[in-house]
């Protein structure tokens, strides 16, 4: 929903809330998640910003909502209510005003550094304790800089001041962040700065209703906190497609010529394309894909995009669509070669008719209301369509991984049998029961995969750690690699075991970027290789249909199972028996033992 | 802006924040007559009639209003 991206109007969506939810919760496939939040001070509004934004990422929440000020007695001394609400997302919403011993100026180093430990450890407490009783994700606020500075400018570098302290507590929280899985600092010191420390920090709203924060200000708290948990559940944007002409350049490369774009060192309005691109690109590193989408002859955008004062190349993109088509039909084909979904796109297009048009056919793309190209940045930034939490090393390669398919895709055309195609990309395998270095990514394809996803379980990484500990699951991940490259972790299978002698298919998912493989029969056989070393004779397999998983509606078919029942909504439950043998059924792909 | 006038804008914000289209508020309403109407809902309407009407009243006022009626009076002080 438009109303919900950034910059939004503070006003409308304070008054129109609840007809807001009424309309998002009318959508289908919601993802619903328990979420308890935990205040040092009102959070009532907070709560209900937080349902929306999250409704229009696809989740839909259900809260425990601690009473006044009672994070830590809720935390610590637990509560019968928060215990049996079994939490999948703990937010702790504390702020300056819960810090309960400043250092003063009488005190010397010793004693406020005794203060900043025993402030620190409150918080540890709080943290270990969930942790320990929860198989939950906290989300906790930093600190936000207090409206007052008692030392002027050395509040900010005496170890006396408040700026100080609270600069020193934060890095604390931060080593913590670090070290501790599952565990995201919601940074509402930067929030409250973007939006204006005097405006955020009204005292009105303390002293008349305890709210810690302006309540206009809180629709750009939730909005920020909602970012993570999408995040989490994998519900992040997956790359960018670009417009050209006004919008990686100033000008019109067709009409203008090369020569006399906006772009590079010599004039302000070419810096600020140049800036823009720079950003552009660094967003290779977080393995955001960059494709282009625009009006033009081919010639004309690849010479545009060869300007030598250009930091973005051809080379930097995987799809570029410069043609005359509708832009709404690019980036369907953009998606379909991508194989990934149009609502992971954001679509950059200095046009609002073409913005509008794109984002009345694509349902789920993201349009940002870019205005001026100087603000074109802190637009799309602010709108964390990339928020990082669970950050693999695969991200950072999915640019090559890319690439590598564009080769794969040359080379099939090559061959006229495809199995001949399969055994000439010397595909090796590995597949293996899960372990630790994979918990991430592993977790992180289960939120990813909606195409080849037999049963769309989402776990969160603390979800699959659990899985990984217990000796009822078994848990297979596989790693694919050929001449082009490495794919990496790319595919996993849980099963779990009951009635001694049944294995139960909980997941079955695959990346899309190793489809048409054979890499599924190569999985099926380790599968059916462990079961028996468990002693299993029957494998049960579940396929529950969504928008999206189409692709695999005959999957067990495929791999020899049989189909024993299907309800009214064509949720199918399948067997294969294994008791009288199984014979393999990869014979393109090396496994290694 | 007339005393109507403020009452029919007024009117709409009350029917958006509390999504109800029956909702006609008139000199006498209080929290009483409107039964979503807390102390939590209460400052959400306070902040959409500023936005409402680029205004802003202060703790004092807020903490001494009796009714709608007086709520429009410091309303119509402020915008003239």
């Amino acid at each position: 929903m438009k109303e919900l991206e950034y910059p939004f109007d503070v006003s409308y969506l304070i008054s129109n809330k609840k007809k807001i939810k009424k309309e998002l919760l009318a959508k289908p496939g919601l993802l619903p998640k328990n979420i308890a939040i935990l205040g040092g001070s009102t959070t009532s509004e907070i709560k209900n910003m937080l349902e929306i934004f999250l409704l229009n990422h696809g989740i839909k929440p259900t809260f425990y909502e601690s009473e006044y000020n009672k994070f830590y007695e809720d935390a610590v001394f637990g509560n019968e209510e928060l215990d049996n609400f079994n939490p999948d997302i703990i937010y702790i919403h504390t702020t300056n005003r819960n810090i309960m011993e400043y250092p003063t100026m009488y005190n010397d180093e010793n004693v406020i550094n005794e203060k900043l430990n025993s402030e620190y450890e409150k918080f540890r407490i709080i943290w270990d304790k969930l942790f320990s009783k929860f198989n939950s994700t906290i989300i906790q606020n930093n600190f936000e800089y207090p409206y007052y500075r008692l030392l002027g400018n050395k509040d900010a570098s005496d170890i006396h001041g408040k700026i100080n302290f609270i600069t020193r507590l934060n890095q604390k929280f931060y080593e913590y962040a670090s070290s501790t899985k599952n565990f995201f600092i919601n940074d509402i010191n930067y929030v409250s700065s973007c939006y204006g420390l005097d405006k955020w920090a009204n005292q009105f709203y303390w002293h008349m209703y305890k709210y810690a924060m302006d309540v206009q200000a809180i629709p750009y708290l939730a909005f920020n906190i909602a970012n993570i948990i999408k995040s989490i559940y994998g519900k992040n944007k997956k790359a960018f497609v670009l417009d050209l002409d006004n919008t990686l350049w100033g000008g019109i490369v067709g009409d203008d010529g090369i020569e006399n774009l906006a772009l590079g060192p010599e004039v302000p309005s070419g810096q600020v394309y140049t800036e823009f691109q720079n950003y552009l690109k660094e967003h290779k590193s977080l393995g955001i894909i960059l494709n282009v989408n625009s009006k033009n002859e081919h010639e004309n955008a690849i010479a545009g995009l060869n300007h030598p004062a250009g930091t973005l190349k051809p080379d930097d993109f995987i799809i570029i669509k410069a043609n005359w088509n509708p832009k709404n039909l690019n980036i369907k084909d953009i998606a379909e070669e991508l194989n990934l979904g149009a609502d992971s796109f954001v679509f950059v297009d200095d046009n609002p008719a073409e913005r509008q048009i794109c984002r009345d056919y694509i349902d789920g793309l993201s349009t940002p209301e870019i205005d001026v190209p100087e603000n074109y940045i802190r637009i799309i930034d602010h709108n964390g369509y990339f928020e990082v939490t669970n950050f693999s090393n695969e991200d950072m390669k999915k640019n090559e991984l890319y690439k590598d398919n564009a080769k794969r895709s040359q080379m099939m055309a090559t061959f006229e049998n495809y199995n001949d195609y399969l055994l000439s990309l010397k595909m090796k395998a590995e597949i293996s029961t899960f372990k630790s270095i994979y918990l991430e990514r592993i977790s992180q394809l289960s939120n990813k995969s909606n195409q080849f996803n037999l049963t769309t379980k989402r776990y969160s990484l603390a979800d699959i750690e659990a899985v990984d500990k217990d000796d009822n699951y078994i848990k297979l991940y596989g790693k694919l690699e050929d001449i082009f490259g490495d794919n990496g972790v790319i595919t996993v299978v849980i099963g779990n075991i009951k009635n001694n002698d049944e294995l139960h298919i909980d997941l079955w998912i695959m990346s899309c970027r190793v489809l048409k493989r054979n890499m599924e029969f190569a999985m099926l056989d380790a599968l059916v290789k462990k079961a028996k070393e468990r002693n299993i004779k029957t494998i049960y397999g579940y396929y529950y249909p969504t928008l999206k998983n189409k692709m695999v509606k005959d999957f067990y078919d495929l791999q020899g199972f049989e189909e024993i029942s299907c309800d009214e909504d064509g949720n199918k439950t399948y067997k294969l028996d294994i008791s009288n043998g199984y014979t393999n059924k990869n014979n393109v792909i090396e496994v290694e033992k | 802006m007339s005393r109507e006038e403020v009452f029919e804008r007024l009117n709409k914000v009350f029917r958006d924040i509390f999504d109800d289209k029956s909702i006609m508020v008139n000199e006498e309403t209080t929290s009483n007559d409107i039964e979503d109407w807390d102390s939590l809902e209460h400052i959400n309407l306070i902040v959409a009639i500023e936005q409402e009407f680029g205004m802003k009243f202060n703790m004092h006022e807020v903490t001494t209003m009796k009714n709608v009626g007086e709520m429009v009076d410091i309303i119509i002080s402020r915008i003239g």
